[in-house]
């Protein structure tokens, strides 16, 4: 009876998603999907790291099914969202997004479910990017059964700020707004749902990352999208059962992220996570510019830990010296062992 | 009145059986037709409700914890209505790999967990399932001990404790009989007193012991509950008993058979309290909470010796019981200590233990009942100022030489 209802509840969000499909920029989900797929199987065939002495890990042999999800952590990495442009009378360019919030139950570690709410049926929701001074364009359709809006960090109008009673205020089920702003200041920035409760909507999944690239643009670089969360499955409002970048426990432990040796790695990242005060970020072996909210173009540290509270962000650059695995994860530890860990694979 | 009587007897009177069904087959009709019923309820009948309000009920226990260097093994009960399936543990936050042969934990089944985790002695853990819905169970270990291996030197360690506790101090408590023949009688039922005294106390103990035992189990088997079943059951099944020996020896009974008889009984109660105190002592010492050495062996000697003396009490009047009749009532008494250490140790199970300490409970009422004639004087009062005194002074020494035990 209880699979019955799961089904129900998934079949909903895929038919409120469905319209995701006709706006996808590139065209290209269905490749990522099968990449995904790919993925699986090679993350299912390997021993994995840790157990007993050599670390956590989640029970052996257990996969994520990211099929199912609709979603891969790994191509989440480098998928960024552009939107559509096109040029206005005034030259400057218009760009345009559609985002549809979705109710959708996903599995954040093998074999445990999580009744998730979510932009574009995934968490976090798209990477959305622009470029700075541009004109943006959020077409928002509410097709989760909650109500919900979405909050820009950024510069804008008081009416465009996605709170409840302000503007369009709060967007009840099946209805939808336009959010219509200049796309400034440059850096990495956030986006998530402002209904109350505010941490349940938020823990739910509400929140994707808001990216405005400098005029100028910047160096060219393997650029990564790592938004740290956690999911409080057991609803206590107390903690995290799970800890995440991009959502899935240990995936990078098991999948590790493929980058050159001597390349310049971009890391946009940032810390959403809920219900704890403080998350990090640490990587082995190698150090790394930091630019906080990216909103500067010189670094201001070079170091291998950063803390971010809830909301903070940043640009991490790096270039591994080293061939070979090499660690990152939070440098809490409870939050590591709890699966916010993985690799990066230098060749 | 004549009238009524007639009419009462044609009443009562048998009803020719007109051909009519045999009585057999009237009670196996509605017995057909209640299975019948049962079974399309069984079938049909769920569905006529619909589903539940909010989510499945998950509800799990750890029954039992087992540790062996690098590795802890957990017997989960599931005590709710729905199946349940655990997905994924962790071990002090940080998540951990596990085989089991099956995550799915059926309605009232059990399943075992092999963690794969380096514990270090003497340190606490909290292991937390989290079902494939997310819930949580957590599970505390409040101090990581290896857990013994049943081995020879294991068992002959039970025995040894067993020894030590039960049957020693026992026998040491029955050296008192001689001394008991000689007494007046009005000591002797003062002797007899002290015994309902200390029968009182051991049982008030037993129920405080066997509550707190029973409410770190799982619930799944009625917790507190199996208390009262096995106190129960006991009572009554020693008055069956009782009386079945009493209706045997009826006709050529010497008044040695009756004291002999008593004091079987007090051993039996006896016996089945020391069980009880070996399933504290071996499941204590399991999890490593058993401070062993001199004191808990002195301790328990002096303690458990006035136990002894309850068994020899009822043999002062005049019964001559050979010496092979003592041993095995001392037997009876203490050494049920061993085999409670060996199940305590090696097979600790709250709710068993629960029903086992209930049984320990209800032999010792009926003994105190048994008892009770016994310290009545000439006036027929079973209360009076020696007798209140003998009561008083079993339960103070009970309270006072149990000071000195902590098990």
């Amino acid at each position: 009876m209880k699979l019955d209802r799961r089904q129900l509840l998934g079949g909903g969000a895929l038919a409120a998603v469905g319209s995701l499909a006709a706006f996808d920029a590139n065209g290209d989900r269905a490749a990522a999907q099968g990449a995904a797929a790919g993925h699986g199987m090679k993350g299912h065939g390997m021993k994995g790291h840790g157990g007993g002495a050599k670390g956590p890990t989640m029970r052996k042999g257990a996969t994520v099914d990211h099929r199912a999800n609709g979603f891969d952590p790994t191509d989440i990495l480098r998928d960024f969202d552009m939107g559509k442009t096109r040029r206005l009378a005034s030259g400057r360019t218009l760009r345009e997004w559609e985002v549809v919030a979705a109710d959708k139950e996903i599995e954040v570690a093998p074999g445990i479910r999580y009744p998730a709410w979510t932009f574009n049926g995934r968490v976090p929701g798209p990477s959305l990017r622009a470029r700075e001074g541009e004109r943006l364009r959020i077409r928002f359709i509410n097709g989760s059964e909650h109500p919900h809006t979405m909050h820009f960090h950024g510069i804008h109008s008081g009416e465009m700020d996605g709170v409840p009673e302000v503007g369009a205020g709060i967007i009840q089920s099946g209805k939808s707004t336009v959010y219509e702003f200049d796309a400034e200041p440059f850096g990495m920035h956030l986006y998530h749902c402002h209904v109350g409760p505010l941490a349940e909507h938020i823990a739910r999944g509400m929140y994707g990352s808001f990216i405005v690239d400098p005029k100028q643009g910047r160096e060219d670089a393997d650029e990564l999208m790592m938004m740290m969360n956690g999911f409080n499955t057991n609803f206590d409002a107390e903690g995290n059962q799970v800890y995440a970048v991009n959502s899935i426990a240990f995936h990078h432990v098991n999948e590790p992220i493929r980058v050159k040796q001597g390349e310049l790695v971009r890391i946009y990242l940032a810390n959403i996570l809920e219900y704890d005060p403080i998350n990090s970020f640490h990587l082995h072996a190698n150090f790394f510019d930091f630019f906080p909210t990216g909103t500067r173009l010189e670094p201001t540290d070079f170091t291998d830990t950063i803390s971010m509270v809830q909301g903070q962000r940043g640009i991490l650059e790096m270039r591994f010296k080293h061939k070979g695995m090499f660690m990152f994860h939070a440098h809490k530890t409870e939050f590591a062992e709890l699966g916010w860990m993985g690799f990066f694979e230098v060749a | 009145m004549e009238a009524n009587r007639q009419s009462q007897s044609q009443v009562d009177a048998p009803s020719p059986p007109r051909g009519r069904l045999p009585a057999w087959a009237l009670g196996a009709i509605p017995l057909a037709l209640i299975a019948a019923a049962l079974a399309a309820l069984l079938t049909v009948g769920g569905d006529t409700l619909g589903e539940r309000l909010g989510p499945s009920a998950e509800e799990i226990a750890v029954e039992r914890t087992v540790l062996r260097p690098g590795e802890i093994k957990l017997t989960v009960r599931n005590t709710g209505p729905d199946a349940v399936t655990v997905a994924q543990m962790f071990v002090n936050d940080a998540y951990v790999d596990y085989t089991t042969s099956e995550s799915q934990i059926g309605r009232s089944g059990t399943e075992t967990f092999t963690l794969d985790y380096p514990w270090q002695p003497d340190s606490p853990y909290l292991v937390t399932l989290v079902s494939e819905t997310g819930a949580t169970t957590e599970h505390e270990i409040p101090v990581a001990v290896q857990t013994p291996s049943p081995d020879g030197g294991f068992y002959a360690l039970m025995a040894l404790l067993g020894l030590y506790v039960g049957v020693i101090p026992v026998a040491l408590g029955m050296l008192f009989l001689p001394f008991l023949r000689h007494a007046r009688e009005h000591w002797i039922r003062f002797f007899m007193a002290l015994t309902i005294g200390l029968l009182g106390f051991l049982a008030v103990d037993a129920y405080l012991e066997g509550t707190e035992i029973a409410e770190s189990g799982t619930g799944a088997f009625g917790g507190a509950l199996l208390l009262f079943i096995g106190a129960g059951a006991a009572y009554l099944g020693l008055v069956a008993l009782d009386r079945y020996l009493r209706d045997r020896g009826a006709k050529a009974r010497e008044a040695g058979a009756s004291a002999f008889q008593l004091s079987l009984l007090v051993a039996i109660g006896i016996g089945l309290h020391n069980l009880g105190e070996g399933l504290a002592i071996g499941s204590a010492y399991a999890v490593g909470e058993l401070a062993l050495g001199a004191f808990l062996v002195f301790g328990f000697a002096l303690h458990n010796t006035t136990e002894g003396l309850a068994i020899v009490a009822p043999l002062s009047s005049n019964a001559r019981p050979s010496l092979r009749s003592l041993a095995m009532l001392g037997l009876i008494a203490g050494a049920p200590a061993i085999l409670g250490a060996f199940i305590g140790a090696s097979a600790f199970n709250p709710e068993i233990a629960a029903l086992l300490i209930g049984v320990g409970i209800g032999a010792i009422v009926q003994v105190i009942v048994q008892l009770v004639p016994t310290i009545r004087d000439h006036a027929g009062r079973a209360l009076y100022p020696a007798s209140v005194g003998g009561i008083l002074t079993g339960v103070a020494v009970l309270y006072m030489t149990g000071l000195l035990v902590s098990a």
